[in-house]
């Protein structure tokens, strides 16, 4: 029993060392070494500063900008979360109808049954970096009003950044919340000068 | 969209259906030859680690040496993975800060990840440093499924052979599925999803300051090397909390969609297996045809029901749509909905929508799979599984007929269908009694976070999954206390190993006899009338054992969503 125990500590080192160290430190060196960008999680800078990381949601709740979908995690993508709260539960029913107002309280002359059932849920992660087209055009003439556009110019911003399905058939149409503001924000800039 | 969701999902299963046979040809070569194909390339460090462990892989074993060495590693395996877990603060690589882990938490993530279950009662961004994320997440990943897949190979080669006293080495065949399929595979995949934007880093986070000029700190560490053992190791434990549904874990449509497939592509290569250790494809083919046709109504169901939404938020306020809570917007209904399927039929358990937050019946399909276990199923136990049910199947068949239950030519006796309803009933066994004990505790109850009907599909699909050694959870339930932390670590090593043990003796018992010649009274198992015989047994004994806890929850839950009523 002692020299197969010693056989399978022995084992269990080897083992441990290969798929728990050597293995990931492959994976490490070759993608800090060729493809660093990604490796480091697709930072997205501006004018020579880090903004965000591409793929995660961050909050935006000034008129200015275009808004993601509410976050369990208010965004904190050092703890992404989810709300876990049943269908039938009546938190969800509250949290929902809260959204919903909020939403119709900034974008008015809408009405429920106009507004996408993203906009007013909140996603998996809490770090959701996207929203549906519906969502966004919902938003434009609120976001042409803030920033002093035409209604026609940020509605053309919101199709050009619709990224479509996978081969048309995984996923679902989307716009990448943060770069819809950085476009917009490039917008503005040009407009303005 | 409907229609483009389901051709997706065709086109995702055909390709999977061609993946899964061609690699089935190399895994028969993996497991059974001498020098298989791709040797040369691992073959020096398959010898050089037998060397240095004294092991002799051509020492074929008994099934109970063979058990008694699957035993023994995994023993070590739980024991050394707590000590690290209670050591982390102490180890390099933590970046994270994370402090030990406490006792009782140590233990549920150490039995959690040694039986492929992955469970988890913590937070991956705050909990784990960056060092046992590898050399104790990652690893057990890949040596837990390698656990697996050597579990089922006795039993294939008991069916395969006659009167056989010797089963292989437990030792070779875990070396060898580490080595020959494991490691490449999760390699390539790895730098596959880095291109797509799946973090692989050592440092721990990064500061941004946002567009609205606050400051984000974002989690990252090396992700990459862990998500694709996750997935093809049908383990399901995620670097964050937020599992499959993280950007940073599934970035893109297109890696979830190769989240499914590698999550598919080895318990579907072990069911072609069999047939090539039957030399019977055919055989193969029935169990595949009804399987798959299980796999794509219950996705079809989910898909329904969490495309039609949640109705009480429609007539309450005037809302229309989908139900999207717990849902992230790049996958949608169609893609959460069929993972949610995929990740209960494969017992890989992880998510990329929140279980918790599914509708009734959208939840309801989780669940069944699990009692089921047998979709497919995790890598290895998913196969031992399917050939238990067989067993059962023909011995009912047989008292039908009235004749010596028989399959692949071996003669299923007393002892065999013993075996084998050990196997099959302590599943439901472990899941019940838990989920009676904890309704009855108060302690317990104060962890559930949704009421009514809710909170009892919260505790029963709490020990469900760990019973399945799936991991999946309705999260909103808090799990980290001493007690589900206990009862839930207890119930996955009993979920893994007591069914293990029966069906290595049943393969052992098997082994051990003739050959009976066909003849043609003999009871044909390669036809699709006992195809869905089988998958009828299957059924019946879910529905028997597990359809009264269902009712009380999903099935009253939805009851009262469609008669809008709210509780609590």
């Amino acid at each position: 029993m002692i020299r197969h125990t010693w056989t399978a500590v022995r084992l269990f080192v080897l083992m441990a060392i290969l798929a728990g160290f050597i293995y990931p430190a492959i994976v490490l060196g070759i993608s800090q070494l060729t493809m660093a960008y990604q490796a480091n999680g697709s930072l997205v800078h501006y004018h020579g500063r880090v903004v965000g990381a591409k793929m995660i949601g961050q909050s935006f709740t000034s008129p200015k900008f275009f808004h993601g979908r509410p976050s369990a995690a208010d965004y904190n993508a050092a703890a992404s979360t989810a709300s876990n709260l049943g269908p039938s539960n009546p938190a969800l029913v509250k949290e929902v109808k809260a959204s919903l107002a909020l939403v119709l309280k900034q974008n008015p002359g809408l009405r429920a049954s106009q507004v996408p059932m993203d906009l007013v849920t909140s996603s998996d992660s809490g770090l959701d970096p996207n929203i549906s087209p519906q969502a966004a055009y919902l938003q434009v003439p609120r976001v042409a009003r803030a920033n002093g556009l035409p209604v026609s110019v940020v509605r053309a911003l919101v199709t050009r950044n619709i990224h479509g399905r996978f081969l048309g058939l995984y996923g679902e149409p989307r716009l990448n919340v943060l770069e819809l503001n950085l476009a917009l924000v490039s917008l503005v800039k040009s407009n303005g000068s | 969209m409907a229609t483009a969701v389901l051709l997706g999902y065709g086109l995702l299963i055909a390709i999977l259906t061609v993946a899964a046979w061609y690699l089935s040809r190399y895994l028969y070569g993996l497991f059974e030859e001498a020098r298989p194909r791709g040797y040369r390339l691992w073959g020096w460090l398959e010898r050089f680690i037998y060397r240095l462990c004294g092991i002799d892989p051509d020492r074929s074993v008994p099934w109970w040496r063979y058990l008694q060495q699957l035993l023994l590693f995994n023993l070590i395996l739980f024991i050394l993975a707590y000590a690290l877990l209670r050591l982390q603060g102490h180890l390099p690589l933590d970046a994270t800060h994370a402090p030990a882990m406490a006792p009782a938490l140590a233990f549920n993530t150490a039995a959690s990840f040694v039986t492929n279950t992955n469970w988890q009662a913590y937070a991956g961004e705050t909990a784990l440093s960056i060092g046992s994320q590898m050399w104790v997440i990652t690893f057990l990943q890949v040596v837990a499924a390698a656990t697996g897949v050597a579990m089922v190979l006795p039993l294939l080669r008991a069916f395969a052979g006659a009167e056989l006293a010797r089963l292989g080495n437990f030792y070779r065949d875990l070396v060898r599925v580490v080595l020959g399929l494991f490691l490449p595979l999760s390699f390539l995949l790895a730098i596959v999803w880095i291109l797509q934007g799946v973090p692989s880093t050592l440092s721990a986070s990064v500061v941004v300051h946002t567009l609205s000029g606050s400051l984000q700190t974002i989690a990252r560490g090396p992700v990459a090397s862990l998500e694709s053992i996750k997935m093809l190791g049908t383990n399901g434990g995620g670097f964050f909390n937020a599992n499959a549904a993280h950007p940073f874990e599934n970035p893109t449509p297109l890696t979830n969609v190769e989240s499914m497939m590698a999550m598919g592509l080895v318990p579907m290569a072990l069911v072609f297996a069999l047939g090539r250790y039957l030399k019977n494809m055919r055989q193969s083919w029935v169990l595949y045809i009804v399987t798959v046709f299980a796999l794509v109504a219950f996705g079809v169901a989910a898909y329904a029901a969490e495309a039609h939404g949640n109705t009480i938020v429609h007539h309450l306020l005037g809302l229309r749509g989908p139900n999207w809570e717990g849902k992230e917007t790049r996958f949608g209904i169609g893609d959460s909905s069929f993972y949610a399927t995929f990740t209960t039929a494969f017992t890989t358990g992880s998510v990329n929508a929140m279980h918790d937050s599914l509708t009734p019946l959208g939840g309801l399909v989780p669940l069944y799979l699990m009692t089921v276990n047998s979709v497919f199923g995790a890598v290895g136990a998913g196969l031992m599984n399917i050939m238990m049910f067989l067993i059962v199947t023909v011995f009912i068949a047989g008292l039908m007929v009235g004749r010596t239950p028989e399959i692949w030519g071996k003669k299923i006796e007393a002892r065999e269908i013993k075996l084998a309803s050990v196997a099959m009933l302590v599943h439901p066994l472990i899941v019940l009694v838990p989920t009676a004990l904890a309704l009855t505790n108060p302690n317990a109850l104060a962890s559930i976070a949704n009421p009514a009907f809710h909170g009892l599909s919260e505790i029963l699909y709490a020990f469900t999954s760990a019973a399945a050694n799936n991991g999946s959870a309705f999260a909103g339930l808090n799990a980290n206390t001493t007690f589900f932390n206990l009862a839930v670590g207890i119930v996955m090593l009993l979920g893994r190993y007591v069914s293990a043990i029966a069906m290595l003796a049943l393969a052992g018992s098997v082994a051990v006899k003739k050959r009976t010649p066909v003849t043609a009274g003999t009871l044909k198992t390669d036809t699709l009338a006992f195809g869905w015989t089988y998958v009828g047994v299957t059924v019946l004994v879910g529905a028997l054992t597990f359809f009264p806890g269902m009712a009380l929850g999903p099935v009253a839950e939805q009851l009262a969503m469609l008669a809008g009523r709210l509780y609590g």
